[in-house]
């Protein structure tokens, strides 16, 4: 898929031909495409997170090495193991895959993750005294944002489509009202996340168990959701941004993202063809 | 002072800095790496005019400082806001002594405010009263994500913090900047939690708590904190640059803030020296919310004088000429709220 990868995988030609060995990456980095950034809440492989992956030894016993990247030594360490971690757990259930190290480069606590995971010592067994429960309700709470913000999106869409819709009355609009295409989807993959009804008649502004608001409550509900969402696309875009300004050429794996991009996100891309997004 | 198209600025600068990050002073890897953080960002952000040099962002020194900031940069009076990070450099990031003899040799143009690290315990505060005594502050920075023995953060929340603020009371240190970085204990909680300013708001009325970097990455946890605790103000460090990379981003945190905590309690910084104050205010001053955002109104002139300078000035008593000073606006549309209402929205 990219060059990197490429050049990783020709260099290590052993047991198995190049072909087989291309065909083994990109099963691995298939695999890796289920690993989501719980805050971004978009796969590491899109994010350019997958540093590198090397596959070598016995056709139906392989040896996988990932290495994941990120945008500062100092990202939070709490999902920079459950995206390790959740790597390590996919890579595994490959059922060619016999061993699976997985290595975090550059971070502040670099020894500390790799070593839990080598250990397949869990949360807390990685940073013990920092860990109190389980990351089970962090997971949780940013898949209510990434719903809060996919919610959001739809509404403004219809808002800045239809003049005759005031935020006062966003509180009716249904699933059903709503056109097809990429952003209904995102909603209604978040909606199937949480457990939300994804009817045409369900009402799209809820909380995230699913209620809607209130007359009166709306207009703030909106506005609560909206800063949401700014906050989640600024940050998707300036982890991207800075994960390329740390490593050169990182840009190149990078998945484009409509939600929130500028004119500048398009200077790394090639061909230099592209306007200007209105999220 | 800035002057375009007839209006004049007064410019603070709420957020600078004196570091000192060059390799003789990194006391380990995590020197290195910090300092590196900070570069990244600088080059990620900055219009490549304004780019500097890995070893002049390593250290400036106090003539580059006060080149930077008041010859070429229009600011009429800053204001330290040192981090220490003792477990990252020998001698410290932020450099207090210098900072403090620089404000002490300016203090027209300069404010020095200091730190503090709560889980100092007794020994800690008995240096603040010490360090109060000699220097005379009204402000402190804390950042919570300071790395201390085999602690990496703390909250506001806190026992020990809660002592920390009384003293604050009684020693007339009223300002209390905070900045949350990602390391906080426990790690199962969202790293830049913000809901402990949240509670020292509430307990201390009588102190001010500006939250630096308006919170980001979490925008909408301050905005509904500041929103329902009338003394949390939020500066604009680090959010500043985007306008150049990043400015519909930008817009939309200005036109948040603008709704939820109106034009009155928005500072600006440069964040010195991670970027110079010259390239910021110009842009400001030319800065619009783009047309198709509907869902903002337009940024004045007016909201802009209150953001460069006349709201930190307003906090920090620095004198502004009668002719630029400007009355407070109205309450926001979303209004002081009650705490029992606080659950209204749950939307985040």
């Amino acid at each position: 898929m990219t060059a990197t990868l490429n050049e990783r995988t020709v260099r290590d030609v052993g047991v198995q031909g190049a072909g087989a060995r291309d065909a083994a990456v990109q099963d691995v980095r298939r695999a890796l495409d289920a690993v989501l950034d719980p805050e971004l809440d978009e796969p590491i492989t899109g994010l350019g997170f997958v540093r590198s992956i090397d596959v070598s030894g016995a056709a139906d016993r392989a040896a996988v090495t990932v290495h994941l990247r990120l945008p500062t030594s100092f990202c939070s360490p709490n999902f920079a193991y459950l995206m390790a971690s959740d790597s390590k757990d996919v890579v595994s259930a490959l059922p060619w895959v016999g061993k699976v190290v997985v290595e975090l480069d550059d971070h502040h606590d670099s020894a500390l993750i790799n070593a839990g995971l080598a250990a397949d010592a869990g949360y807390r067994g990685t940073f013990g005294h920092e860990a109190e429960d389980s990351l089970d309700e962090l997971r949780l709470m940013f898949r209510r944002k990434a719903h809060t913000a996919a919610m959001e999106r739809c509404l403004t869409e219809q808002l800045r489509a239809d003049p005759a819709l005031s935020e006062a009355n966003v509180g009716t609009v249904q699933l059903g009202d709503l056109p097809a295409g990429r952003t209904k989807n995102a909603l209604v993959r978040r909606r199937e996340a949480l457990g939300l009804p994804t009817a045409p008649a369900a009402v799209v502004l809820v909380d995230h168990e699913g209620r809607p608001y209130p007359a009166e409550q709306v207009p703030m509900a909106l506005r609560r959701a909206r800063s949401t969402r700014i906050s989640i696309d600024g940050n998707a875009h300036f982890c991207r941004g800075l994960l390329r300004t740390r490593y050169e050429g990182s840009g190149a794996d990078q998945a484009d993202r409509p939600e929130g991009a500028e004119a500048a996100d398009h200077r790394h891309l090639l061909p230099f063809t592209v306007k200007e997004i209105h999220p | 002072m800035y002057s375009k198209d007839g209006e004049n600025y007064f410019i603070v600068d709420a957020h600078i800095a004196l570091w000192d990050a060059r390799p003789e002073n990194q006391r380990n890897v995590h020197g290195k790496q910090f300092i590196d953080c900070f570069y990244d960002y600088h080059r990620n952000l900055s219009p490549e005019e304004e780019l500097w040099t890995y070893e002049e962002y390593l250290y400036q020194g106090g003539g580059r400082l006060m080149k930077d900031l008041f010859e070429d940069g229009y600011v009429d009076h800053a204001i330290f806001q040192p981090a220490y990070l003792g477990e990252f450099y020998k001698n410290g990031f932020g450099q207090t002594k210098e900072a403090y003899g620089l404000a002490a040799a300016n203090p027209d143009k300069l404010t020095y405010n200091h730190c503090f690290d709560p889980r100092d315990g007794e020994r800690g505060l008995d240096r603040l009263r010490a360090d109060h005594e000699k220097m005379k502050f009204t402000g402190v920075k804390l950042y919570t994500a300071e790395w201390h023995g085999e602690s990496r953060g703390y909250k506001l929340s806190d026992p020990w913090a809660f002592r920390y603020f009384e003293e604050c009371r009684r020693l007339g240190i009223k300002n209390i900047h905070v900045h949350k970085g990602p390391t906080i204990r426990p790690l199962d909680r969202d790293s830049f939690d913000v809901s402990d300013v949240d509670h020292v708001a509430s307990d201390f009325t009588d102190l001010n708590f500006i939250v630096e970097h308006v919170g980001l990455p979490r925008l909408e946890d301050f905005c509904w904190i500041a929103t329902q605790e009338p003394n949390v103000y939020g500066g604009l460090a680090v959010a500043m640059p985007f306008m150049h990379t990043r400015p519909r981003y930008f817009a939309q945190i200005l036109g948040e803030l603008i709704y939820w905590i109106g034009e009155d309690r928005i500072f600006f910084s440069s964040d010195y020296a991670l970027w110079t104050p010259r390239w910021l205010v110009e842009r400001f001053v030319d800065f619009h919310i783009p047309e198709d955002m509907t869902e903002y109104a337009p940024i004045t002139i007016e909201q802009k004088k209150k953001i460069l300078g006349l709201n930190a000035a307003k906090m920090y008593n620095i004198a502004v000429p009668a002719e630029l000073q400007l009355p407070d606006a109205g309450e926001t549309a979303t209004g002081p709220r009650q705490p029992e209402r606080a659950d209204l929205a749950g939307a985040a």
